[in-house]
């Protein structure tokens, strides 16, 4: 072997090294890289199921003075007196509650009836720009809802709709007068816009479920659409569309801006409609200010949030596995009948 | 089959305690009223179609229905359409008279006072969703990209689940939460305070329209990567995000027009103020909580104001809805 050959060869082997270590080293990295990228994937997750923990542990720990203090006084009487130290956060429960159910009333045909619309009857060129309209409802921030419903919705309501009420039905006590111009009616109403979006998006997708075979037995059988989807479709998909109300009412439950400026904020117990009230979420964002110095006073609001963190998280929690369930069912649903009819009539099974 | 007795049961009742209530009021003569003669024609009418069926009139009654309840059902549909078109007309109709130049270069001024504007929340708002932004975003992009690609058992699960229940948690515990754990140690209100609740609340919208836009990408993509010797992460990082980039921004785009239209966390965490803040140490004012504040507020340009701060919020976020909306639309036929 010559000089410069053997000088050339051991160059060579020499930048081979270079190059393999840099390989080595390159492929280390992105090792590396792409374990802590899994790895921070995996936190991330984490750090989703801990925040709802850690949410509702610092509210319970916030909380615990008055919860010492007034025990279960708190939800069960109905005075709410800063200055003397007295917390009864009835009236805002009954409100929350009232107002929420009267939002379901309203919203849950509307928003059902909605859904088998979009899904079932509407030919698709009306279908998609009224889906979009109502996915749009659900962007609008609720202050707007509010400031609208203040503005709008409660002078047209006491124009129109609330004298008629109060004197054709005044004398239920469920509708009794003189109508207030901000009342559960109003709070009612705007939650119901609020909501219906929700019921009828997912609603929508429960429909979507229902497995065609068992529509098309019942058309074929020589029913009515309408008398299709009210004894098979509706049925099928009772579950899960109470899934979606049960959700609905978790988001009315908690809403928060538009009621405190529709509802009138004052805390009674009122059989009327026609009357004002006050709700949880109301409570919390007009006395929290104040509440800076007084620690008594944050205590007791910060339980009531904890009281709607339980509720909605019961909620939400129900809600959810009602539709996984509903899902499941319907998705298990169609093959096994398929199956089924095959074996009786003899054909065999693709 | 119980739902719908306990349900009919209860509508029942509340009629008869209605014609009740009426009768003692006013007598035999409140037979007269509404709900009394809309429930009897309901009751005559049932009873007759009962009687009607399988005859050739009965048959012609349930085509009748057949139509009715359609027309019921668009009507349904086509009401939240028009209460969005009301909502839509006022916000326009009373707000573009106070949409000048001052709105978005002026501070507030006193009530009374001409001009005045909303520089401060506009300005605050951008703040607090770019703090809300570095906080969420990472971590909601992270989530989903595990629960769509890492995890197929049950941690995945209880991520996605504890996602839809962060999701329904009412956004004003999420505030008093903020306030109690990022307000009560430091003994002040900041923009930092509300930039997290608000961060807290774009994770789980950002974390579902990432799972389901990842799992729009054929998995053949994935296993194909796999296949060729690449690690999971790397298969993951290089291959399946970037083929769901679109969506995964108009994700991020929803997430921000959700958190940018938010004022119940705001009240007890970034408070508010007058004055033109940039220190995320500081309170700061919010588009929504000014709106707030002017429209509760018995001065008559105060409230104008109030409409057109919420034209300028409106247009924001419905522009980027709608963006996000086409963009998702335009990425749907590579399905």
């Amino acid at each position: 072997m010559k000089p410069e050959q053997a000088e050339l060869s051991s160059r060579a082997l020499v930048e081979t090294s270079v190059v393999g270590s840099q390989f080595v080293l390159r492929s280390t990295l992105r090792k590396v890289v792409d374990l802590a990228f899994a790895r921070t994937a995996l936190a991330s997750g984490l750090v989703v199921i801990a925040l709802i923990l850690w949410i509702g542990a610092r509210l319970f720990i916030e909380s615990g003075l008055t919860r010492r203090r007034y025990g279960a006084s708190l939800i069960t009487t109905s005075v709410w007196d800063v200055p003397h130290e007295i917390y009864g956060a009835l009236p805002f429960i009954f409100g929350t509650v009232v107002s929420s159910l009267l939002a379901l009333l309203i919203a849950v045909p509307l928003g059902v009836g909605a859904a088998l619309f979009l899904n079932e009857t509407a030919p698709k060129r009306l279908a998609v720009p009224l889906s979009f309209v109502i996915e749009l409802l659900a962007s609008i921030p609720s202050v707007i809802y509010g400031l609208w419903g203040f503005m709008v919705l409660c002078p047209f309501l006491q124009s129109h709709i609330s004298p008629w009420i109060a004197s054709h039905l005044g004398a239920n006590p469920l509708f009794a007068g003189p109508p207030v111009l901000t009342n559960m009616l109003a709070a009612g109403s705007i939650l119901a816009i609020m909501i219906l979006p929700i019921i009828t998006t997912i609603s929508r997708e429960v429909l979507r479920n229902v497995p065609a075979g068992q529509r098309e037995a019942a058309m074929g059988l020589g029913s009515t659409k309408w008398e299709m989807l009210q004894h098979i479709v509706l049925p099928e998909a009772r579950s899960g569309i109470t899934g979606a109300v049960i959700l609905a009412l978790g988001r009315a439950i908690g809403e928060t801006m538009a009621v405190v400026m529709v509802i009138g904020n004052t805390p009674q117990i009122s059989a009327s409609i026609l009357q004002s009230g006050y709700t949880m979420p109301a409570l919390l964002a007009n006395q929290f200010n104040e509440a800076y110095n007084d620690e008594l006073q944050r205590s007791a609001l910060i339980e009531v949030a904890f009281i709607l963190f339980l509720v909605t998280l019961a909620f939400n929690i129900l809600a959810r596995v009602l539709l996984r369930m509903t899902a499941r069912k319907l998705s298990d649903g169609s093959p096994r009948n398929e199956r089924s009819t095959s074996k009786v009539v003899g054909v065999p099974a693709t | 089959m119980i739902g719908r007795r306990i349900l009919g049961g209860l509508f029942l009742s509340a009629i008869l305690f209605q014609i009740y209530c009426d009768v003692r009021a006013f007598g035999a003569s409140a037979l007269l009223g509404p709900v009394e003669l809309v429930t009897a024609t309901v009751c005559i009418g049932m009873f007759s179609i009962n009687r009607l069926k399988g005859s050739m009139l009965g048959r012609s009654w349930r085509r009748f229905t057949n139509t009715a309840m359609q027309y019921v059902l668009s009507l349904s549909a086509i009401l939240a359409c028009f209460v969005l078109g009301a909502l839509l007309f006022y916000v326009a109709a009373k707000g573009i008279h106070g949409l000048s130049f001052h709105l978005f270069t002026e501070l507030p001024r006193p009530p009374g006072i001409e001009g005045g504007g909303m520089r401060n929340a506009i300005i605050g708002t951008l703040l607090l969703v770019l703090i809300a932004s570095i906080g969420g975003i990472p971590v909601g992009l992270l989530a989903g990209i595990y629960v769509s690609c890492f995890s197929k058992g049950k941690l995945g699960d209880a991520v996605r689940f504890s996602a839809d229940v962060l999701n329904g948690i009412p956004s004003v515990v999420i505030g008093l939460f903020a306030y109690a754990a990022f307000v009560l140690p430091f003994k002040h209100f900041s923009a930092w305070s509300g930039g997290l609740a608000l961060s807290i609340m774009m994770v789980p919208t950002i974390l579902r329209t990432t799972e389901e836009m990842i799992k729009m990408v054929p998995a053949s993509h994935l296993e194909g990567a796999l296949a060729l010797g690449a690690r999971r992460g790397y298969a993951v990082r290089t291959v399946v995000v970037p083929a769901a980039k679109n969506g995964i921004v108009t994700g991020v785009m929803l997430a921000i027009a959700r958190v940018s239209g938010e004022t119940a966390p705001l009240l007890f965490t970034a408070f508010g103020s007058g004055q033109l803040v940039l220190n995320p140490s500081q309170p700061v004012s919010s588009l929504t909580m000014q709106i707030y504040q002017y429209a509760i507020s018995p001065y008559d340009d105060w409230v104008a104001q109030a409409w057109s701060g919420a034209l300028v919020l409106l247009m924001m976020i419905l522009s980027l809805n709608v963006a996000a909306r086409v963009l998702t639309r335009r990425m749907s036929p590579a399905r």
